[in-house]
């Protein structure tokens, strides 16, 4: 079958339900869905929640065979708990298990082992890196389905329409008191924001936090409410503080990087957004760091002031809250010390969920408010579709992230990214995987030139005035060719056996497959 | 021959390791007026092969979009400086950039070997030039004569090895080099043609930097050296004439061309009378206004 972004796709891929194919944006569900639901338990008066272990957690949970467990990447590059759960697990000598984590970083590429041993047989995450990335590339048919890639938003709503059934949530939680009241904001492992916990916690079968800080006393304000807990497991440490927070992010000195993020600052300038009301999501990467930093230096210059920001939030937009260049801060995930601080102190800093954040199956997901967006790529092609999962290899090495629910809801999505990587040039006739769909895409910034969807003449317009060189898409591509040549296409196997991953779009229809490159 | 190349603009000549793919292949993307690739003192000697070589194909493959020059090594004093440019002057760097130019018999080596190859490809007379460093007394008192070489279009001062020679060390205030600064700047314009200022290597101090191109803009100097992208639009910024500078200049332009057009004789722009270097001066402020981009192409018709 060929889906609407052009991708030719098996009706049947193994391990996994006949999926719906890609229709466009903002397609309605086929049927009515309810919220899911689970099971309902009584606490009574006295009872303890604290289990001495994590063995005795899974236990006292009654997880066995065949089960999904869930974990979320607050943690980031520092995350143990994952590891300490799995290390449980595996001494039950538990198999079959599907992980369904928020995220996976460079820090679980011990998971091979247990993918090895049949602990775990199956894998649905946002993202893959490291060698887990480049194993699972190179290993289709060690899992007993191919890895499923959501996006943030897309395994919110997955997990409330009941697709994802979690039947135990492991959810690491930086302070936590004795009833599971628990909280990101403080703790030597803080981290900030829980917006993808708070999500499992709500809909698992059973939520187990693991925490390296029980307090005595009330934990307030929570993310995780005592409702939503079932077990608690004290240990040593849920992280290394390095990983989880990266210190105070600096802004880049890589040269191109700031060339990237002044065209894009000059890009929101010109857009005919840039205006009091604006809103804007930044994300954590060198260039839309930088990026910030121009945008405010313009929102001061010329007296405009923003009303939100969102997403994984960095210190400077809280700087910028502080200074009251924007109304409120929405949270889902803190990426360094200095917002931490911020949503402590500042009530304008506004943690949510992941389904407030992204949830395409809601009334009104946040971002279907938002004005305008800086993202990444690994690469993009002719019909503006992205890749941010896939290197130029055809390795898993990215995350779906929130790409393509921030840029179907904004009005203006803008891609940053060079020309010419090594030597590759990024813009190709196809991406290797389609993570986010060309129709959903405005501007692609480089540090050779500026094109915009040729369906936003209104940007192509107003863009014109601000001195940025603009071309078409085939124009950035024919000055990559020109400058490092046309590399052959990356040969993939056509075999369905070779399906390492699927990309689910959003709502949940199949928009790629990732094969097995030769 | 080279009038032009005399005197376009060099706001900014920005160094480039010729040794480093990566930063010759973005060299041109920061909007240096000249980007220089460098095979002489940021290249160790077992590497000054290969970055001869790499400078000489990138100049052949790659379009770069602003004026290109190649700092040579030293054609006497140096095993390397002659192999440099028989390798690279095939591939017409805009600009050659002696090192240490000390006599004006260096100058007319390297003269001698660019017409040559001028010929010998068929390049128009006047399509590559030199710029002399002054890097030391003895540069210093050549100078005069130096500048008047005809395929010199600009004299840079090279800060670093000066100040070795002169036994003293970098000051934000500048006083090493006040005398060095003055006697290019009068050689360079005796001789009509450029003079540019030397590299600030402390690529942190951005205040320090924007002090010292603030100085040697107020002395004369046409431009300023730059080792990192981050300088260039400081420089730019310095070398971007007021809007009320550019108005009026754009007024002396088109009153001048009035005169010119119907055969006026004396002009004055709001009461003062114009005469020739106050029209060479509005004609340097409209090139610097449009190089900032806040004046367009012909932008003075326009707005007269």
């Amino acid at each position: 079958m060929q889906n609407k972004a052009g991708r030719e796709l098996p009706t049947h891929i193994y391990g996994l339900k006949t999926y719906r194919p890609y229709e466009g944006l903002f397609i309605d569900p086929p049927a009515p869905v309810l919220m899911a639901g689970r099971t309902l338990r009584v606490g009574r008066p006295g009872s303890n929640k604290v289990l001495a272990s994590l063995v005795e957690a899974v236990e006292a949970t009654g997880l066995r065979d065949g089960m999904t467990i869930s974990f979320h990447h607050h943690f980031r590059d520092g995350d143990y708990v994952n590891k300490l759960v799995m290390t449980a697990i595996a001494s039950k000598g538990i198999k079959d298990i599907r992980i369904a984590t928020s995220s996976l970083n460079d820090c679980h590429d011990f998971l091979i082992d247990y993918i090895e041993d049949g602990t775990v047989t199956a894998l649905e995450t946002s993202g893959l890196r490291g060698k887990l990335g480049a194993y699972l590339t190179q290993n289709p048919g060690k899992l007993k389905r191919p890895v499923i890639i959501r996006s943030h938003g897309g395994r919110a709503r997955a997990i409330e329409a009941g697709e994802v059934k979690i039947d135990v949530a492991f959810m690491g939680v930086p302070t936590c008191d004795r009833f599971g009241n628990a909280t990101g904001r403080i703790g030597k492992s803080a981290c900030g924001a829980l917006g993808y916990a708070m999500l499992d916690s709500r809909f698992a079968e059973q939520v187990v936090l693991v925490t390296d800080n029980l307090i005595d006393g009330y934990v307030f304000p929570y993310s995780i409410p005592q409702t939503d807990v079932n077990y608690i497991v004290p240990v040593e440490t849920i992280g290394d503080p390095e990983g989880i927070a990266s210190g105070i992010l600096k802004i880049t000195k890589n040269p191109i990087q700031l060339l990237l993020a002044e065209a894009a600052a000059k890009v929101i300038e010109y857009s005919g957004y840039f205006k009091n009301g604006y809103s804007i999501q930044l994300g954590g990467g060198g260039s839309a760091l930088a990026a910030g930093r121009y945008i405010r230096e313009k929102m001061i210059k010329q007296q405009i002031k923003g009303s939100f920001g969102v997403g994984g939030v960095t210190g400077v937009f809280a700087k910028m809250l502080e200074e009251g260049l924007f109304e409120i801060c929405y949270d889902t995930q803190t990426f360094d010390t200095a917002p931490i601080q911020s949503l402590r102190e500042n009530p304008r800093h506004v943690e949510m969920s992941c389904s407030f954040y992204a949830n395409p199956w809601s009334p009104g997901p946040i971002i279907n408010n938002l004005d305008v967006a800086i993202l990444g790529a690994t690469e993009v092609d002719l019909d503006f579709n992205v890749n941010v999962i896939t290197n130029s290899n055809g390795q898993l090495m990215g995350a779906s992230g929130g790409h393509s629910d921030i840029a179907a809801s904004c009005k203006l999505a803008i891609i940053v990214m060079p020309l010419i990587r090594g030597r590759f040039p990024m813009v190709l006739d196809r991406v290797q995987n389609i993570v986010t769909p060309g129709e959903s895409i405005d501007v692609v910034v480089t540090d050779r030139g500026i094109a915009v969807n040729p369906r936003r003449q209104d940007l192509i317009d107003n863009l014109r005035k601000s001195g940025l060189k603009l071309m078409t898409i085939e124009e950035l591509q024919a000055l990559a060719h020109r400058l490092i040549g046309k590399p052959k296409a990356l040969a993939l196997s056509e075999d369905d056996k070779d399906i390492t991953a699927i990309i689910e779009y959003r709502d949940g229809t199949l928009l790629d497959v990732i094969r097995k490159p030769f | 021959m080279n009038t032009d190349a005399k005197s376009r603009l060099r706001r900014t000549m920005m160094f480039v390791p010729g040794n480093s793919p990566k930063m010759i292949n973005n060299a041109d993307l920061y909007g240096a007026d000249t980007i220089m690739f460098d095979v002489e003192d940021s290249i160790f000697v077992s590497q000054k092969d290969a970055a001869r070589l790499m400078v000489k194909y990138a100049l052949k493959a790659i379009p770069f979009n602003c004026e290109t020059a190649v700092r040579i090594n030293h054609v006497t004093q140096t095993p390397f400086g002659i192999d440099d440019l028989k390798a690279i002057l095939p591939s017409k760097p805009d600009l050659i950039r002696l090192p240490k130019t000390e006599s004006v018999d260096e100058v007319r080596l390297v003269t001698k070997m660019i017409e040559e190859v001028e010929q010998r490809e068929g390049f128009p007379a006047g399509s590559i030039n030199i710029i002399c460093a002054i890097e030391s007394v003895r540069g210093l008192y050549e100078v005069r004569a130096i500048a008047k070489e005809p395929r010199v279009v600009a004299i840079a001062l090279g800060g670093e090895d000066f100040i070795a020679d002169l036994r003293t060390q970098r000051t934000q205030r500048g006083i090493e080099f006040y005398h060095a600064r003055s006697e290019i700047l009068l050689a360079a314009r005796d001789a009509g043609i450029q003079a540019i200022d030397t590299v600030y290597a402390e690529v942190a101090n951005l205040e320090g930097f924007r002090q010292e191109v603030t100085d040697i803009k107020d002395m004369g100097f046409d431009g300023k050296s730059v080792v990192h992208p981050t300088q260039i639009s400081i420089v730019h910024e310095i070398y971007t004439p007021t809007e009320k500078q550019i108005a009026h200049a754009v007024k002396v332009l088109a009153c001048y061309k009035d005169a010119v057009a119907n055969n006026k004789g004396v002009l004055a722009v709001d009461g003062k009378m114009i005469d020739g270097p106050i029209v060479v001066r509005a004609e340097r402020i409209v090139a610097q206004a449009r190089a900032a981009g806040i004046l367009a192409e012909e932008g003075y018709e326009d707005a007269k």
